[in-house]
């Protein structure tokens, strides 16, 4: 054969790297990312302290490039810092919520008969549940902590992911080559991790960007609603807290605004290039 | 003593009808290093013979309802799950119909062979890419050192069945079960899978169980024939026997039916047998195939005939020779 033979992971990368809207996404992800990481050090100021007089409009003080809030805190430290705990709740919610998802969807599409039926009830009882009361009834339970709030949204966001994972174990549990592995002495959990999941993968990394965007927002909810931890600066937690002012100093809560709608539009972007590069049905378009 | 011997297998599969008997009391054996042909046509219990042997039926719906099955002096039936997976792959292995499908598409080939040598065989990672490479030269794939990091998908459906058999046999199995392994084929890549899988045997010993409804591979490959009907062995022998003296009415219809068994003038249609296999769910008192015998008789519907032994190692499910 002429063709160079490509794994399927470099083949995915190159339809991936082709598709200008998810690069866009990417670049963008990548700026935010290099933004949380290096900007408070780099900028030195902390998002909790009084930095100027209350309501400073941005640009008219050379110090204060984004302006102070109503307690004339500095705008830029917290969106420079606060994304640190939007998208670090962001990534472990959707950490856990795959976890579950997957292995919830795993063993109902795998095992079938009452497993699966017991399994799937249980997923539309999670999913008829309103997923920002339940997410908020649990944070009140407990006292509000970036643990608490990443277990909280990872227990309401897994059911999309169940459902996926468990449609694709159930396609994929009798093809021939599960049974041809099967035959050849391979175990349950054999065939589920390291036959099965393999070819299950990619809606199912689809599904878990899409999920990180979802992660992020709800995680701005909740801050906005003011369930969350009131001690780590986030995005969500400067739009809550300027909301009463949101008139009067409409910066402190567009600045931090304007970062999760770039956040979330990069993941999502992302997501729909990995959708395209990782099923084999699109790429000869 | 045989390699292997299916004593009274019997297997139901409950369905929205009713129960469905599929294997009623099989029994077959086969020696060391031989080949037995499973024939019969679509439904018969060729391959619910061969999987309930290796435990491998789904369940539900299907139940092994009794019977022994007896491979080097192991009953497999009584063994554990846990044993039972070391006799899958290491010292029984099967290949099936679709190669197109039997293969992971997420891992090449290599990985694939190496990975039952790597669990029954405990090698180190690179000596079982090794040792697949060695298998697909076995399986005369050429160039074997670039082609064992290749996908499924690089390879023709005659080279995955190729890969298959590499797969099956890189653990050195006793047994190798073959279910209709040329099917999805064209018929001069039959031909090569057929001659090859004739040739690793005389090389390796390894004794092959070959289902398959094609009449022309039994005579050329196999040392015995065990022919099945509706869930029952009807007729079992040596090959040689049953072509030259077909005892039972079907296989008589199923020699007829093998193009190039006697030549047929230009126009001329080809036998067949009148009739389908019967329903399996409403079994009736008699044998299962009187409604499709030329040479019916009264009793035939009124009673299942015995497994009667007209000569040494033969049998015969028929009215027509229990004395």
């Amino acid at each position: 054969m002429s063709t160079e033979a490509l794994s399927p992971w470099r083949e995915a990368w190159r339809v991936f790297s082709s598709n200008k809207a998810a690069v866009l996404g990417l670049l963008m992800l990548a700026v935010v990312a290099a933004t949380m990481v290096f900007g408070p050090g780099l900028y030195g100021v902390s998002a909790f302290d009084i930095a100027g007089a209350p309501f400073t409009a941005p640009f008219t003080d050379p110090k204060l490039w984004l302006g102070t809030d109503y307690l004339g805190r500095d705008v830029l430290a917290g969106v420079l810092i606060g994304g640190r705990a939007t998208v670090l709740v962001g990534l472990s919610a959707a950490a856990v919520a795959v976890t579950i998802g997957v292995t919830i969807g795993a063993l109902a599409g795998y095992f079938g008969g009452w497993v699966d039926l017991a399994l799937s009830r249980v997923t539309e009882l999670f999913q008829v549940l309103p997923a920002l009361l339940f997410a908020m009834v649990l944070v009140t339970l407990f006292r509000p902590s970036l643990t608490v709030v990443v277990f909280a949204i990872g227990v309401v966001a897994w059911t999309g992911t169940a459902r996926l994972a468990r449609a694709e174990f159930l396609r994929l549990t009798h093809l021939e080559f599960a049974n041809a592995a099967r035959a050849l002495g391979a175990g349950h959990l054999r065939l589920m991790l390291r036959e099965i999941l393999p070819n299950a993968l990619p809606p199912l990394i689809v599904s878990a960007t899409l999920i990180v965007g979802a992660a992020i927002l709800f995680e701005a909810g909740l801050s906005f609603l003011g369930l969350s931890d009131p001690n780590v600066m986030s995005w969500g937690l400067m739009i809550g807290s300027n909301r009463r002012n949101i008139l009067e100093c409409w910066w402190a809560v567009t600045f931090p605004g304007a970062m999760i709608f770039a956040t979330v539009l990069a993941v999502s972007l992302i997501g729909d290039g990995l959708n395209d590069a990782l099923n084999p049905k699109l790429h000869l378009r | 003593m045989s390699l292997l011997a299916v004593e009274d297998l019997s297997v139901e599969f409950r369905t929205r009808r009713g129960v469905a008997r599929v294997l009623d009391r099989v029994s077959l054996g086969i020696e060391r290093g031989q080949t037995l042909g499973v024939v019969g046509e679509s439904g018969c219990g060729k391959s619910v013979t061969a999987l309930a042997m290796l435990r491998l039926i789904a369940s539900p719906p299907g139940r092994i309802t009794g019977g022994r099955v007896h491979f080097d002096g192991r009953d497999l039936l009584a063994l554990s799950e846990d044993e039972m997976r070391q006799v899958r792959g290491n010292r029984v292995s099967m290949i099936f119909q679709e190669p197109m499908t039997s293969l992971n598409p997420a891992y090449t080939v290599g990985d694939q062979i190496a990975e039952s040598v790597r669990l029954h065989q405990g090698l180190t990672r690179r000596e079982a890419i090794e040792r697949a490479a060695q298998m697909l030269d076995a399986v005369s794939i050429p160039d074997p050192a670039r082609r064992v990091h290749e996908y499924p998908h690089q390879f023709s459906g005659g080279m995955r069945q190729r890969v298959m058999i590499a797969m099956a046999l890189a653990c050195q199995p006793d047994l190798l079960v073959a279910d209709e392994p040329t099917t999805a084929l064209d018929v001069t890549v039959q031909a090569q899978i057929f001659d090859l899988i004739s040739e690793l045997r005389e090389k390796t010993g390894t004794a092959v169980m070959l289902i398959t409804h094609d009449m022309g591979a039994v005579a050329e490959m196999t040392d015995r024939v065990a022919v099945m009907y509706a869930g029952h062995v009807v007729e079992s022998a040596a090959v040689a026997d049953v072509l030259r003296e077909p005892l039972h009415p079907y296989t008589r219809g199923l020699i007829a039916c093998a193009p190039g068994a006697r030549t047929v003038a230009p126009g001329q249609l080809l036998d067949e047998i009148p009739g389908t296999v019967p329903s399996l769910v409403e079994r009736g008192a008699g044998c299962l195939f009187a409604e499709r015998c030329a040479h019916v008789q009264p009793r035939c519907r009124a009673e299942l005939p015995p497994h009667s032994e007209p000569a040494p190692g033969r049998t015969v499910m028929c009215w027509l020779h229990t004395q």
